[in-house]
């Protein structure tokens, strides 16, 4: 194997055959993926259904605590199993840059072989384009994940009602965080890192133990702020979260103050708000403490009829302000 | 408790709350800030929705973003549109409109060079790395950010650096005060000081607050308990009718400010007049490429010229920034002007007032 992705290696010749069994079997590889026809023949699980599809793009590929090859996968684990799901099967596809660097391509892959085994998932279709230097940034890959829905009623954004609890299960801002220090090369004094992790088993234990969970969400991009608004306007309610209660790492606060951010607008990749009624709450933490991913969960906020669609924060003095969404990205600021 | 937890510790914020209430003596006052942070953190921290009704607390021209004129807009516009030019700036520009709507992300989305960088010597590393370029750096802000751009043209020149260049778009914040203060409409009666600004310029511009105008005014920090404070002395100071310029921030603020980083921004820069959104020209307001720095200045070097263009029909953003109109009282507020389509400066930046009443403010509806 060379060093550089060339053009020939995506262009279903035998040198295209290569790759797939270098590369992409030897770390991804299983009975169905192996039988190399053009779809993957799957058995039909008990449940209906959960699908899901995410594209990556991160920029940097590698940044501590993961790399877009994992990400690809819990990313993607994730939103199939916050409808109450277990997930089974996901596909890939790769668009490679020509030139791309065989030996990030194997580690990226390899860590995508371990993230599924963790999941328990098995990728069993995928697809790799080489595309000509400039026309796409090194590597983007998009995943889409099946997974068989073992809650009933499945939870769902339309479903918190007056009366419940948020909760979330762990600090807010660390991958946003770590992805843009990265991106502009600052360093901490103390570390920082994505949380990015497949949060199926927790959930499945969640929901098994628990069938009163009323909405699951994982606060990705856009953050807590923006997911627990579009849950309020879904549902109809609003929401009031308390600022003091939001678990934020002193590292990512302080990170955040000097870039002129909110974590409360960064990405997560690892972390579930669950909203469920007041009197199951203590049973939801309980099952999510036990779970290394739930450790830190807490209560952070209440469901109630008043304001509509809004999000309302109380802040530490006990004043009151409005939760918004943002317009676009968030942007350096000046001062 | 750390000395930043005794500043947003709830018990002792209450009690100063109890104090202005006392101060205010049943009468109502209008007090306002003119610093883009005091903004947020004003109503981040919700002090704003605990403020007695009797305080009025108002925001001024205190947004750097904000006050961009919409013809510097169009001037640092025309650059983006020439291929051999990248624009370097802070974040905060990106979405704020030009003439008919256009702005540096749409641009960017056409093709134009756009970086956006965190610090001026950032936008000196871009020109070092793209020598066939012209690299315009986007000098906004007020005397706060100013001497850093100053101290990064000086390195430029030091440098040798030929193809980088900088848009004097600074204001200044004492000469706006003045024009607030001498429009007969105004009825501001107790000034929130900026922070930052006063880091650098001192006490000593402010002087004629208290002097000429008999206006309190209070140099303030951005922690809940320094908000509350000034708030307070102003309300004191005008209960006892003795109007003085106080320094509350003294944490961070020297009373003669930063006489070094002002003697960098002077040897870099001189006065000038300067463009306002909203409000118009300023004499004296802003900071013009020195004589030795010339070569440096994009408007110049480039062949761009300010042209100033009529008021944004049907905005009223001018009253809002005077503290004569609230936000919410605007007819454009939250229907024609809003953060993904602002009408007026003051919609145009988080920092800004009309952006931070629609951001965080629960009730939108006219008082």
């Amino acid at each position: 194997m060379g060093n550089k992705l060339l053009l020939d290696q995506g262009s279903g010749g035998l040198a295209s055959h290569r790759l797939v069994n270098e590369v992409f079997f030897r770390h991804l590889g299983n009975p169905i993926l192996g039988r190399m026809d053009d779809a993957a023949l799957l058995p039909r699980p008990k449940g209906p259904l959960a699908v899901s599809t995410d594209s990556f793009t991160v920029d940097p590929i590698f940044f501590p605590g993961g790399d877009i090859g994992s990400l690809a996968v819990h990313g993607t684990v994730n939103d199939v199993a916050m409808l109450g799901a277990k997930p089974l099967y996901l596909t890939c596809g790769f668009i490679l840059e020509e030139g791309f660097d065989l030996d990030d391509l194997d580690r990226i892959v390899a860590s995508m072989g371990q993230a599924a085994r963790k999941a328990r998932v098995k990728v069993v279709a995928g697809d790799t384009k080489v595309v000509p230097r400039g026309t796409a940034d090194k590597i983007f890959i998009n995943t889409t994940g099946i997974g068989e829905v073992v809650a009933s009623p499945s939870p769902s954004g339309h479903r918190a009602r007056p009366g419940d609890v948020v909760i979330i299960s762990g600090s807010m801002g660390d991958h946003g965080l770590t992805v843009l220090s990265c991106r502009q090369g600052l360093a901490f004094d103390a570390p920082v890192e994505s949380d990015c992790a497949s949060l199926n088993h927790l959930i499945l234990k969640l929901v098994t133990g628990l069938p009163a969970v009323h909405v699951l969400r994982d606060p990705t991009r856009g953050g807590l702020a923006t997911s627990v608004n579009e849950i309020a306007q879904q549902s109809g309610v609003g929401v009031t979260l308390e600022e003091d209660a939001i678990p934020v790492k002193p590292v990512v606060r302080a990170g955040c103050d000097i870039l002129g951010l909110d974590p409360l607008y960064l990405a997560n990749e690892g972390k579930i708000i669950c909203i469920l009624p007041e009197k199951h709450a203590a049973k939801a933490l309980t099952i999510m403490r036990r779970d290394p991913l739930g450790r830190d969960a807490c209560i952070i906020g209440r469901v109630g009829a008043e304001n509509p669609g809004k999000v309302v924060m109380r802040t530490g003095l006990g004043g009151r302000r409005l939760l918004g969404m943002l317009e676009g990205e968030q942007l350096p600021r000046i001062c | 408790m750390n000395s930043f937890e005794a500043l947003r510790d709830p018990e002792r914020c209450k009690a100063v709350l109890a104090q202005i209430e006392e101060a205010m003596q049943g009468q109502t006052l209008r007090f306002m800030e003119v610093c883009g942070t005091h903004t947020v953190a004003l109503f981040r921290s919700g002090v704003h929705s605990l403020l007695p009704s009797s305080v009025v607390h108002l925001t001024g021209p205190g947004c750097p973003v904000c006050v961009t004129h919409e013809s510097e807009v169009a001037a640092y516009m025309e650059l983006a549109a020439r291929p051999d030019v990248i624009i370097a700036t802070f974040g905060d520009l990106m979405r704020v409109p030009g003439p008919g709507g256009s702005t540096l992300k749409k641009a960017q989305a056409e093709g134009a060079r756009v970086e956006v960088v965190y610090s001026p010597f950032d936008a000196l590393a871009v020109a070092a790395n793209n020598p066939g370029d012209k690299v315009v750096f986007l000098g906004i802000g007020f005397e706060t950010t100013a001497p850093t751009v100053a101290a990064t043209l000086r390195l430029a020149k030091e440098q040798g650096l030929t193809n980088f260049f900088v848009m004097p778009f600074h204001k200044l914040v004492p000469p706006a005060l003045d024009v607030l203060l001498s429009d007969p409409a105004m009825s501001i009666e107790g000034f929130m000081l900026p922070g930052h600004v006063s880091a650098m310029i001192g006490l000593k511009p402010y002087a004629p607050l208290a002097d000429t105008y008999g206006i309190p005014a209070v140099v303030a920090g951005f922690e809940p308990l320094d908000l509350l404070q000034a708030i307070l002395l102003m309300a004191e100071m005008k209960r006892q009718g003795k109007p003085r310029v106080i320094n509350n921030y003294r944490r961070v603020v020297a009373d003669e400010g930063n006489p070094k980083a002002l003697s960098i921004l002077y040897e870099v820069y001189k006065p000038g007049d300067a463009l306002w959104r909203g409000i118009g020209t300023i004499p004296g307001s802003g900071l013009v490429m020195g004589d030795a720095y010339k070569a440096f200045d994009a408007f110049e070097a480039l062949g761009v010229e300010l042209k100033e263009s009529k008021p944004l029909p049907g905005c009223r953003c001018g009253e809002v920034l005077k503290g004569i109109m609230p936000p919410n009282q605007c007819p454009l507020f939250a229907k024609a002007c809003t953060p993904a389509t602002p009408v007026g400066p003051c919609m145009v930046s988080t920092e800004g007032s009309c952006a931070a009443y629609f951001k965080y403010q629960l009730d939108l509806s006219p008082a």
